[in-house]
């Protein structure tokens, strides 16, 4: 296939030729081309089918507006579906496939829906898809989403990786046209420190689709020159690829860097995207404008552009889009593309101008006062029938047909912060308004000052303003450049005939969806938006909104800006999703954390568990277990039975010293601490404010000014961060100073009547009952003289101690334990085993500390001390949490010791019907014990402490489970405690 | 005695090259938080300067001999001293500051990875939203890399010292190799 | 957003936690104060589209609790304080 449609010029690089694949077709271009202008320079103008008519459509623009020429890149995994043609740079063995449409681009089976269109105007689906409710998610969304939509993911994993990225720098410059390369060099020449964001890959923006000077040099050449100046400058940083997606507070932008999307896969280690969070003192916002169509009959045929579009594919890409070429256009702009192209030997066939009076272009049919009212050509554009000024209708044979409706300013990321743009008379679009994103400024095309000279002169004079807020001088020098006055005549659309005229080319909205929606009231902004769909998906109305605006105002009888304008939200253009999450994805979406029996643990094929990010041990099978519950069964009885050993590191650990510590504990426990004898601990329970339990656990005295408190694993930042705020925001004078040694130290817990007896074997000191008794704790060493901290505390109703020693011997000690355990047929244990033995002796955790539960529910409420203040203990005296008939703790077990019951079934009565009324409360833990040979269960009871002994039904409504259950003591074992103190 | 192992595992500390880039786990100090004492101030500072302690200001941190720091919060500082002369830091610095510090041992609490490559911005701009290009040599600052809270200590243009917690030392360091790739 | 730490300077928002309105300072003392008293402590808070004064901690810098002074409708944030200075200034001490 040749490239028939390549003319001369451009900045392609034509000294090397790149294949690629438009659906299954091979084509060439050239490095510098988009998939978009090197199929039309392949004579290629049908890209894709729309959304819902399944109308045949080529592209409309050559930028990131583009609402049509919608493809899939690549193949397999890195499939990307509705990829814009007119931004995907060309590579070498690219492959593109056309979308939404069966079996072929060309003949595409639901086209029916273009002749069913009647049908299908705004709305449709509301009014259609009704009813009957059962039908919707199995039959009217299975087809519409077969037959709308426009790409499909591959549903592979997406084998790219993507990075996060901060700068910082004193001005971020958003576009790298004229206004934006001024800006650039007047700021970084004043010794800024820039950053120089633009879309493309290549800098310069229009520059590099116009044929204006610069000075002596064309624009292009000049964008180049300044580009390599800045290059050079230490304080600049260019960043090609990179389009900014949003403003955000205080400074800053979000920015997508699209570093590996123009090569066939990413090099190795590197990412597809980078996503970079700027942090800008000052930003110059120069994003240029973008050109918006007319709406006139079937006016997206293939072939049929932006006439800015069409210079463009001819100035900068060498492509002619077809070798008869009409512009139709209310504005002076639109001749200028008339002009370029018949410069570049293109028949420019005829200028359908809609204004009368001003200069007739030069030796080029010039129609003042005469509008396209329809076209012809269904794959793609053959001929326009024109309306002359004198009412006559003439057809004229053109195959590329380029409209301008005039320019709108790029003022989206103006709005990021809800600012509303305000209308312009005199150039007929938006321009920035006021409450624009603080230190914002615009300069460019951005606000409307559409000539090259005033580009450079706004861009230049913006960061001078920027230096001077800066304290710095920044003088400019202004090349010489063209300086055309804007000169347009409102025109939205052609009335005429009774067929289709597209506003949204992307969503098939038509001016005949617009009087619709008036007809049937939706003409608030807001409201038109959602019924006809105006301005949604990929290109966010970039090129329709204004037209779907301007109609709604006519129709009205509105001024457009009291018809208002709906609100830009980022991100400026599509975003993947893969970038947002960064690298935090599969293995990587979080950090582990990993206990110092770890290693250990994996060694004996331990099953882990996550706890927040910790991976704990669950259990640890033996050969020949095959459920887990026998080998915690096991766990379990070995334990009670002979010792266990358990790894407690993730408990939270802070060190609290200090002349007040024990004030301060006294504060933020309900019991007391002030008066905890040195070389021991005690447990504690720590409220909210509102009287609810928020965390316990046990809190040692190691000396005179210096406490050691464990949180829950789960709370161990939630306690820290509370505790902050108590001595920082409530008693800032106490003398209390606090860290977190969580990771410090390696703990374990040795549980079990023969645990003193294996902790002797490795204890340097003397541990009997009476040299270190229950409760007790203190400084000791082990195994010849390793410092290590021993606490006489116990979470499984056994002789149980923890021992801790420097995180990084943790490792060898549980070697150690294990070794020294050998002779007493020591076991370890995981989170279940630890569960089972604590809900056999009563003790809350996760399931009854939920946020919503008192003491008193826990059965704890003689802890809370009215002797003194502490945080929760006023609130938890409120009268509704001191009912008789309010939750208490209660054990639970099956009337059948067969029966299993489950956590989350509520109590009923006996013979009670399951209604809301009758609850009395659910069972909070569920776990069997071996001990006892059956389920057992913790749980809230209305009244519990009074029903001891009562025969009742745990119910589960979702398992279908309806159990009788005794009603018993939560102390399920051992509950005088004498093991503990053995 | 009990044989110890690095954070990452191991009897030695590792080294990862990749690229002009090399990260290095550090497994030779000690460390211990010391924090002042209400209304202990000259006191500390003066029996500081006798042991050899810097106490240096926000966001920074100094080296002495044998002790070095960094600030870590209002009236609190990271200490560090060879392991091999100070593994029970706490009770050394107990002995030199008395009762005018709360001194709490945390040579386990992190793991340190030194970081040393010729330009460092590519590398550190993607771990941290510090603007490190503008802080001067010895500054020291908490931040977050890979969603973990992490102490980071530029040592000069070309090194900077990490202090991440123990337990995450794996995670951290394929936090950084997998960025360390990116850039190279 | 940005926060201008008293102490380290601007750092972004994404290393505080943020707990709410900075009255949470002005605790009663849960002997002497009256059930009405604590009741307002704990769930009444104003709610203003305006200037707030609001409770920031520093979790991933340096733990300084803050108390913020933003625009709820803008987000300008116009003050920034140690929560510690501002509680000795309501005459919190011990």
């Amino acid at each position: 296939m040749t490239q028939s449609n390549r003319i001369s010029g451009g900045q392609i690089d034509r000294a090397r030729t790149l294949n690629f694949t438009f659906d299954g077709k091979p084509f060439q271009g050239h490095p510098g081309d988009t998939l978009s202008s090197a199929l039309l320079a392949n004579g290629v103008r049908l890209m894709g089918r729309s959304f819902k008519y399944h109308r045949p459509r080529g592209p409309l623009s050559a930028g990131s507006e583009e609402p049509n020429a919608l493809v899939e890149l690549r193949s397999g995994a890195r499939t990307e579906p509705n990829t814009r043609a007119t931004v995907a740079e060309l590579f070498d063995g690219l492959t593109a496939t056309s979308q939404n449409r069966w079996p072929s681009l060309a003949f595409d089976a639901l086209s029916i829906n273009d002749r069913l269109n009647i049908f299908f105007t705004a709305g449709f689906y509301y009014k259609t898809f009704m009813w009957p409710a059962a039908f919707w998610e199995k039959v009217y969304e299975p087809i519409i989403r077969r037959a709308a939509g426009l790409g499909s993911l591959s549903r592979l994993e997406d084998p790219d990786s993507y990075d996060k990225a901060f700068a910082h720098c004193d001005l971020l410059i958003i576009g790298a046209g004229p206004a934006g390369l001024m800006a650039a060099l007047t700021a970084s020449r004043a010794g800024l420190r820039v950053v120089l964001a633009d879309e493309d890959f290549r800098m310069g923006g229009r520059l590099n689709a116009e044929t204006h000077a610069i000075g002596d040099a064309a624009g292009a050449d000049w964008a180049t020159a300044t580009l390599a100046e800045l290059a050079s400058l230490p304080n600049l940083r260019l960043m090609p690829r990179t389009t900014v997606t949003g403003a955000f507070d205080h400074g800053i932008y979000s920015a997508v860097e699209r570093v590996s999307d123009h090569l066939p896969t990413p090099l190795p280690g590197k990412p597809r995207q980078t996503l970079w969070r700027i942090y800008a003192a000052h930003t110059i916002l120069a994003a240029g404008a973008t050109e918006r169509p007319i709406a006139f009959e079937n006016n997206d045929r293939p072939g049929i552009l932006l006439a800015g579009s069409l210079r463009a594919y001819a100035n900068r890409w060498g492509v002619t889009v077809g070798d008869r070429v009409a512009i139709f256009t209310n504005n002076d702009d639109g001749l200028r593309s008339a002009s370029d192209l018949q410069a570049r030997g293109v028949d420019v066939v005829a200028v359908i101008d809609s204004r009368i009076g001003g200069d007739l272009l030069p030796g080029i049919r010039h129609l003042q006062g005469a509008q396209v009212i329809d076209t012809k050509g269904r794959l793609g554009l053959t001929g326009v029938t024109v309306r002359l000024a004198n009412g006559k209708t003439e057809t004229i044979a053109a195959n590329a047909l380029g409209v301008s409706g005039g320019w709108n300013p790029n003022v989206n990321i103006t709005s990021h912060h809800r600012s509303k743009p305000q209308w312009s008379e005199p150039l007929a679009a938006f321009i920035p308004g006021p409450d624009a994103p603080p230190n914002l400024i615009c300069a460019g095309a951005a606000t409307g000052q559409f000539s090259t000279h005033a580009a450079l002169k706004s861009g230049a004079e913006a960061a001078r303003q920027v230096a001077a807020a800066m304290g710095r001088q920044a003088p400019y020098v202004l090349p010489q450049a063209e300086d055309a006055p804007t000169r347009i005549t409102e025109l939205w659309h052609v009335p005429h005939g009774k067929g289709r005229a597209w506003i949204d080319q992307q969503n098939d909205v038509t001016v005949k969806d617009i009087k619709l929606a008036h007809l049937e009231n939706f003409a608030h902004v807001e409201h038109l938006k959602r019924y006809t769909t105006l301005g949604m998906a990929t290109d966010q109305g970039k090129t329709g909104n204004v037209i779907g605006l301007a109609l709604m105002a006519e129709l009205t009888g509105q001024t457009i800006p009291e018809t208002g304008t709906t609100v830009y939200r980022p991100p400026y253009t599509p975003v993947a999703m893969g970038v947002l999450a960064g690298r935090s994805r599969g293995r990587d979406f979080k950090p582990f954390r990993l206990t110092p029996s770890h290693t250990w643990a994996s060694e004996q094929g331990a099953i882990f568990v996550e706890v927040g990010n910790w991976l704990r041990t669950q259990w640890i099978p033996r050969e020949g277990e095959t459920t887990w519950r026998q080998s915690v069964d096991r766990e379990v009885l070995q334990t009670r039975h002979s010792v266990g050993i358990c790894d407690v590191t993730t408990l939270g650990k802070i060190d609290i010293q200090g002349t007040d510590a024990g004030t301060f504990l006294d504060r933020v426990y309900a019991n007391t601490f002030s008066t905890l004898p040195v070389g021991k601990c005690r447990y504690g329970l720590m409220l909210r404010e509102d009287g609810m339990v928020f965390d316990d656990g046990t809190t040692a005295r190691m000396a005179e000014h210096e406490y050691v408190m464990t949180t829950t694993t789960a709370n161990a930042v939630i306690v820290f961060r509370h505790l902050e705020f108590c001595r920082q925001c409530l008693w800032p004078d106490l003398d209390v100073q606090m860290i977190s040694t969580t990771e410090a130290w390696a703990q374990y817990s040795v549980a079990g009547p023969n645990a003193r007896k294996l902790l002797a074997k490795i204890v340097d000191q003397d541990i009997s009952d009476a040299a270190f008794p229950y409760m007790g704790a203190g400084s000791v060493t082990v195994c010849g003289g390793l410092r290590a901290r021993l606490f006489r505390i116990s979470f499984s109703g056994e002789l149980a101690y923890e021992i801790a020693v420097p995180t990084r011997y943790g490792d060898a000690l549980i070697r150690k334990l294990v070794e020294a355990g050998a002779e007493f047929d020591a076991v370890v244990y995981g989170t279940e085993t630890l569960g089972v033995m604590r809900i056999e002796k009563g003790h809350v955790a996760g399931g009854e500390l939920n946020g919503q539960s008192s003491a008193l529910n826990m059965g704890l409420g003689k802890m809370v001390s009215k002797k003194k203040d502490s945080i929760g203990m006023a609130m938890s005296q409120r009268e509704g949490m001191n009912q008789p008939d309010g939750y208490r703790l209660v054990g639970v077990t099956p009337v059948d010791p067969a029966a299993s019951l489950s956590a989350g079934s509520h109590f009923l009565d006996i013979g009670a019907a399951p209604t809301a009324e009758n609850d009395g409360g659910w069972l909070t833990s569920k776990v069997y014990s071996p001990h006892l040979g059956c389920d057992i269960a913790l749980g809230y009871l209305r009244a519990g402490d009074q029903k001891i002994g009562k025969r009742m039904r745990a119910v589960n409504l979702l398992t279908k489970v309806d159990t009788e259950v005794d009603i018993v003591s939560p102390h399920f074992f051992d509950p005088t405690g004498e093991r503990l103190r053995a | 005695m009990l044989k110890p192992l690095t954070a990452l595992g191991h009897e030695a500390p590792q080294t990862v090259t990749i690229g002009a880039c090399t990260i290095t786990e550090r497994f030779d100090l000690a460390l211990a938080s010391v924090a002042v004492r209400r209304g202990r101030e000259k006191d500390l500072v003066k029996a500081a300067k006798t042991a050899g302690l810097p106490l240096p200001g926000p966001a920074t941190f100094a080296t002495g001999t044998p002790y070095s720091a960094f600030w870590i919060t209002p009236e609190m500082w990271m200490v560090q001293a060879p392991f091999a002369s100070h593994e029970d830091i706490a009770a050394h610095l107990k002995s030199a500051l008395g009762d005018a510090a709360s001194i709490t041992e945390q040579t386990d609490a992190g793991v340190r990875f030194d970081i040393t490559a010729p330009e460092l911005a590519p590398l550190t701009e993607r771990l941290t939203n510090l603007d490190l290009a503008t802080k001067p040599d010895g500054f020291a600052a908490r931040t977050v890399i890979d969603h973990l809270g992490v102490y980071l200590i530029k040592a000069s243009g070309t090194d900077i010292t990490l202090y991440g917690p123990r337990a995450s030392a794996q995670s951290l360091l394929h936090a950084l190799e997998v960025t360390a790739r990116s850039v190279v | 957003m940005i926060i201008n730490h008293p102490i380290l300077g601007p750092r972004d928002a994404q290393e505080f936690v943020y707990l709410g309105d900075a009255s949470l300072i002005a605790r009663p003392d849960g002997l002497t104060a009256t059930p009405a008293e604590m009741h307002d402590y704990v769930y009444l808070r104003d709610n203003p589209a305006g200037l707030h004064r609001e409770l920031w901690y520093h979790e991933q810098g340096d733990r300084s609790w803050l108390v913020v002074t933003r625009n709820t409708v803008t987000h300008e944030i116009t003050q920034v304080e140690l929560a510690r200075d501002v509680a000795r200034q309501m005459g919190r001490s011990t």
